[in-house]
């Protein structure tokens, strides 16, 4: 009984430690994010609350707290009110399951750093991601209008669509790690990350989560020219808050999923492996920001014809033919 | 305590199944299927499938529904409401329902908060899953979905509009 309790205690303290850094990592994501691009665009970011506008993300939650939530009112009220809260959930909650450093030695315990080792953990992770559709299909649907209905109508198609390369680009990391443990898989790629291993597999999934998190170049569902703001057009205050965490949140979610999956978790040389973890995540996401910077969006026929046409084969090949190299080795 | 758990999903996954049944907005009524099939995957993790029960929320809650919800909001124009959706009884029910379902769930979790003990006398790995499924009943499976692939040729085809193609029609 002793045992469970301490080991309940443990969760206790992990999921504090880690909701806090990812919280807070996120709300100074926004904040690199806006820097990086100004200066990709040749302009300087904000600068002026705090040194560097290191208190932005501050004052836009003041601002953000303080605004008045409007509710349409013809919109479906509770709905309305849920959607913005299924995004941030579905977003904090994969964190329970993401390996975050290697296991610590304490007083004769091993402590795995991660919240909580599911034998299926990789399957949570994706159960979750595809449950986060509902934030953004219902916030679409509850707001009563048109851009509103038109951008959650594109992100969910969008993300069932990719949701399945993403699956696919999965299976042969699960394959040749035969685990569906992110521990496990952090573990197998030892020498070798599965960025070198399942080099198709990661390229097809880099692709998959940028669609996944509807980021440019597939930005579509929130197209400013076309739908105003998308599915959270209608909303204000903190419940857009809540959609624009959301999002971040998401980045770190899937820099920290490819981290896992492909780039070696928190295997690295020297440094001590929380960092490695971390540099690794947020390189991911710098490179999310880059391409923001970079490249234009797609057509929307286009976004679902090289998700069904050329990455579901792709990823359906891949599979196979690393299926059969598995067969072949034994 | 199991048993108790047991029963208490199963008047859940009941009465949001009811709720579904019974609602006149579509859009209400997949949100309370989708409640019922939360339901019935913790169910599913009670009796020591917790593969299963990541499968029944990927594919049934996580894609199905939102093909569904996808069709409800192309075809079904917005329901006007008025401000009577307000009321309390609105939010009273699902947030009854859904509370219970998370009690349900921290409690499978305080029984087993490290999910390495087993709460069923039975415990399904993922590897015991996909050997059973594929080896055991593999010629079954096979055959099940051969009959899922006519199933879905033969919507295909009965579904099509036939219509004469005209040169705009590329699509």
């Amino acid at each position: 009984m002793n045992d469970v309790l301490l080991t309940f205690i443990l969760i206790v303290i992990k999921l504090g430690l880690v909701l806090g850094t990812v919280l807070s990592l996120a709300a100074y994501m926004v904040l690199a994010e806006r820097k990086i691009l100004g200066r990709m665009q040749m302009r300087h970011g904000p600068n002026r609350v705090g040194p560097f506008g290191l208190l932005q993300p501050l004052a836009d939650l003041i601002k953000l707290l303080c605004k008045e939530d409007l509710i349409p009112e013809r919109a479906d009220r509770w709905v309305f009110m849920l959607a913005p809260a299924i995004s941030t959930v579905t977003a904090l909650l994969a964190f329970a399951v993401i390996p975050f450093a290697a296991p610590l030695h304490l007083f004769g315990r091993t402590i795995p750093m991660v919240v909580c080792d599911l034998n299926v953990g990789l399957l949570y992770l994706f159960a979750l991601s595809s449950l986060a559709v509902y934030g953004v299909a219902l916030g679409g649907w509850a707001s009563q209008s048109k851009y509103a209905l038109l951008g959650g109508l594109r992100a969910m198609a969008q993300m069932i669509s990719y949701e399945l390369a993403m699956g696919l680009a999965i299976v042969p990391v699960v394959m040749a790690s035969k685990s569906f443990s992110l521990t496990a898989i952090v573990a197998a790629q030892q020498p070798w990350p599965n960025a070198i291993r399942h080099p198709l597999a990661f390229l097809i999934f880099v692709i998959a989560i940028m669609a996944e998190s509807k980021r440019t170049p597939f930005d579509m569902p929130e197209a400013e020219n076309e739908l105003v703001a998308g599915f959270h057009t209608e909303y204000s205050g903190m419940r857009f808050g809540m959609f624009f965490v959301g999002e971040y949140l998401n980045l770190i979610v899937l820099g920290a999923m490819l981290t896992v999956l492909f780039l070696g978790g928190w295997h690295g040389p020297l440094l001590p492996s929380v960092c490695w973890f971390l540099i690794k995540v947020l390189g991911v996401a710098f490179f999310f920001i880059w391409v923001r910077g970079t490249m234009p969006r797609l057509r929307y026929d286009q976004l679902m014809a090289f998700g069904w046409k050329i990455l579901v084969p792709l990823g359906l090949l891949n599979i196979l033919v690393t299926a059969a190299w598995l067969l072949w080795r034994g | 305590m199991a048993t108790l758990l047991f029963y208490i999903l199963a008047t859940i996954t009941l009465l949001s199944t009811v709720l579904c049944l019974t609602r006149k907005n579509p859009v209400h009524a997949v949100l309370y299927l989708v409640h019922a099939l939360f339901a019935l995957a913790l169910l599913y993790f009670l009796l020591g499938a917790p593969l299963l029960a990541a499968w029944q929320i990927i594919l049934y809650a996580g894609a199905i529904m939102v093909l569904f919800l996808f069709v409800i909001m192309l075809i079904e124009p917005p329901v006007a409401e008025s401000r009577t959706s307000g009321r309390v009884i609105h939010w009273l029910i699902p947030a009854i329902l859904s509370g219970s379902l998370l009690a349900c769930g921290g409690a499978l979790i305080a029984m087993d908060p490290a999910a390495t003990n087993a709460i069923a006398s039975y415990w399904m790995t993922p590897r015991d899953f996909g050997r059973a499924l594929f080896v055991h009943y593999g010629l079954a499976v096979e055959v099940i979905s051969m009959i899922l692939l006519f199933a879905a040729v033969g919507a295909f085809h009965l579904g099509r509009r036939y219509r004469p193609t005209t040169k705009e029609d590329v699509s």
